[in-house]
């Protein structure tokens, strides 16, 4: 089977052992064009940095900042203006579209399914990008999705349908059904927007894990400052399309550089694990 | 888990081949003239193994000069309106999309009464402006169905109505001022039946067939994708742009085929996808060959009724699939709206 080829080209890719740098942005920028008269043109960037494979690396900033659209960026859905965005030593743009999904996998808002489709159906459409033109999946396939279901913990949801899970466990498919593109970049849009309390911890836990576990760069858009400052290696703050800073969250989460961006009084507190802990203040 | 294999859907076809080939044979049966089972068997045989000298000349008459020619026309009729159906549900992301609902049946019908008012000679002239005819109807509908950048249930069904009312109209207008008025009444080209196979008869119909089904199968997995999600099928690799593309030429051109030779037959593309969507599940790599057998199969068992339900006068086979395809349109929509 063809997969059988491709599917140990990730293993092929990395060293064992060594840091990997599997995301490089440099002076990326993109411009927004207008296509509604009432849309505002909006430009982001040039933003520079990078991931290794075992980062988790969020993506803070309030609405309209430009997360999204860097997202967009780096999934190579759009090209940037200038600079240069490389996934494994590739530039994302140039990547053949087959190609660009075996390593980067986009886990976005869901969307709303025409026709009902069972959990295992919907894993497996990861593997899409690893088979040829209609090709049957193969057992391989299934192992691969199988293990992706296992992975996020939704194995006892294989055989229910898409459209009659809870958020949670739809979030858990989605984010299963990416890990069976066997990505080296996994890329996540405000993954815990309609998650409880409850479930955005576990799930970060979760992507924790699976960086850890897996040697993927994961990248997390969010809003959620105290979770990022939890969980994640690293911090990419926006403002207005611009980059401000980037760095652990101990480095980025200074109270007046916080309080200008989210315009919000805040206070930033220092944690002995060397995390900070932002706290609202209401007057 | 239990992923598709191309066994089952050689399975579920051979399964479907088989119903097909029945149906048939009950058409064939079934008419003024008596013919049982055992001697139409023995006349397709006999031809087939290479001795037509020892059918009956009534027989032959009977079976390949007047059933046959038929039922083949309803086979060809069906399998291309189911598949451009299915085409057209993915394409639109719409579960409601048919090629008559969206006018693009009555865009094809007047394609072909305009090549035949000016080209009536030209062969394959008629198929080429049906196909023209299809196309620049569905695109028209698209454009006019968008709204604020995505395709929207509801405005694009209401820009189908108008495209069927507007083209209707056209169609009416053409039939009565045009001169040489003997290609087919009104009702044909409106409504649709079999009752006259086309003047061409020839194999290049199903070679079309064949390449219509044909790329829209190359694209079925692409299909299953698109039809979660476009922005997500783009992302897990599948080029949304070209899929489109030939999903938009081949189901065209499959509405065209069929309306060239058989007027605006209705619902066919909306009933059979969602019959099979039901029987074998949503996977495009089996909902399209299963849609063309399934297609095919239907129209021959609505002609078969609307050829003896009232004998000898004969129904359009076009008002018999609207009488089940409009309620089943009803329930699906009410459905969504739920």
């Amino acid at each position: 089977m063809s997969s059988a080829g491709s599917s140990t080209a990730p293993q092929v890719r990395e060293a064992p052992g060594a840091t990997l740098v599997r995301l490089k942005v440099e002076q990326a920028s993109y411009a927004h064009m207008a296509t509604d008269r009432s849309a505002p043109t909006f430009t982001l960037g040039p933003i520079s940095f990078e991931a290794e494979g075992h980062e988790l690396v969020a993506i803070l900033g309030p609405n309209a900042s430009g997360k999204s659209t860097l997202l967009t960026l780096l999934a190579g859905l759009n090209k940037p203006l200038s600079g240069r965005i490389e996934v494994d030593g590739s530039e994302v743009s140039q990547l053949d579209l087959r190609l660009r999904a075996q390593r980067i996998a986009l886990v976005q808002q869901e969307s709303e399914l025409l026709f009902p489709l069972r959990v295992w159906e919907y894993v497996l459409q990861g593997r899409y990008p690893y088979g040829r033109r209609l090709r049957f999946e193969s057992d391989q396939d299934c192992l691969f999705a199988g293990n992706a279901l296992a992975q996020v913990g939704a194995d006892p949801l294989r055989d229910r349908w898409m459209d009659q899970l809870s958020g949670g466990e739809k979030q858990r498919v989605i984010l299963a059904r990416a890990l069976a593109q066997q990505p080296s970049l996994l890329l996540l849009d405000e993954p815990t927007q309609h998650l409880d309390i409850g479930g955005k911890v576990e799930l970060l836990r979760r992507l924790r894990r699976l960086a850890d576990d897996n040697r993927y760069a994961v990248m997390v858009v969010t809003h959620e400052l105290d979770l990022a400052s939890e969980f994640c290696d690293r911090v990419v703050l926006l403002h207005r399309g611009r980059c401000l800073r980037v760095g652990t969250p101990a480095e980025v989460y200074e109270r007046p550089l916080l309080e200008e961006v989210f315009e919000a009084p805040l206070q930033v507190e220092m944690r002995p694990n060397g995390r900070p802990r932002v706290i609202l203040q209401g007057s | 888990m239990r992923p598709l294999t191309a066994r089952r859907v050689a399975l579920v076809c051979a399964a479907l081949g088989a119903t097909l080939f029945v149906a048939v044979v009950i058409s064939l049966r079934m008419g003024a003239y008596p013919i049982s089972i055992p001697e139409i068997v023995m006349t397709l045989v006999n031809r087939f193994i290479g001795r037509p000298n020892e059918i009956p000349p009534d027989f032959w008459n009977v079976v390949y000069e007047i059933r046959l020619p038929r039922i083949a026309l309803g086979i060809l009729v069906g399998a291309s309106l189911s598949t451009a159906g299915a085409g057209f549900q993915a394409l639109l992301r719409n579960p409601l999309a048919d090629p008559y609902v969206l006018g693009v049946s009555s865009g094809a019908a007047l394609g072909a009464i305009i090549s035949l008012a000016i080209a009536p000679q030209t062969a394959g002239m008629i198929q080429f402006a049906a196909f023209a005819g299809a196309g620049g109807t569905i695109a028209a509908v698209y454009f006019l169905g968008r709204r604020g950048g995505h395709v929207d249930t509801a405005t694009l069904l209401l820009a189908g109505i108008v495209a069927v009312s507007f083209l209707s109209a056209v169609i009416m207008f053409l039939m009565t001022t045009l001169p040489g008025r003997e290609f087919r009444g009104m009702a044909f080209w409106l409504m649709g039946d079999l009752a006259s196979p086309p003047p061409i008869r020839s194999h290049w119909l199903y070679l079309l067939l064949v390449i219509g089904v044909g790329s829209i199968y190359t694209t079925s997995s692409d299909l299953n994708l698109i039809l979660t999600g476009e922005q997500e099928a783009r992302h897990l690799g599948v080029n949304v742009n070209r899929v489109k593309i030939v999903v938009y030429v081949a189901a065209s051109l499959l509405t065209g085929l069929a309306v060239s030779v058989s007027g605006a037959i209705g619902y066919v593309g909306l009933l059979v996808p969602h019959l099979m969507r039901m029987m074998f599940g949503s996977d495009y790599r089996l909902l399209i060959p299963t849609s063309a057998l399934g297609g095919a199969i239907l129209i021959v068992l609505a002609d078969l009724l609307a050829r003896t339900v009232v004998a000898p006068t004969e129904l359009p086979v076009g008002a018999m699939t609207a009488l089940v395809g409009a309620p089943v349109f009803i329930y699906l929509m009410r459905r969504r709206v739920r």
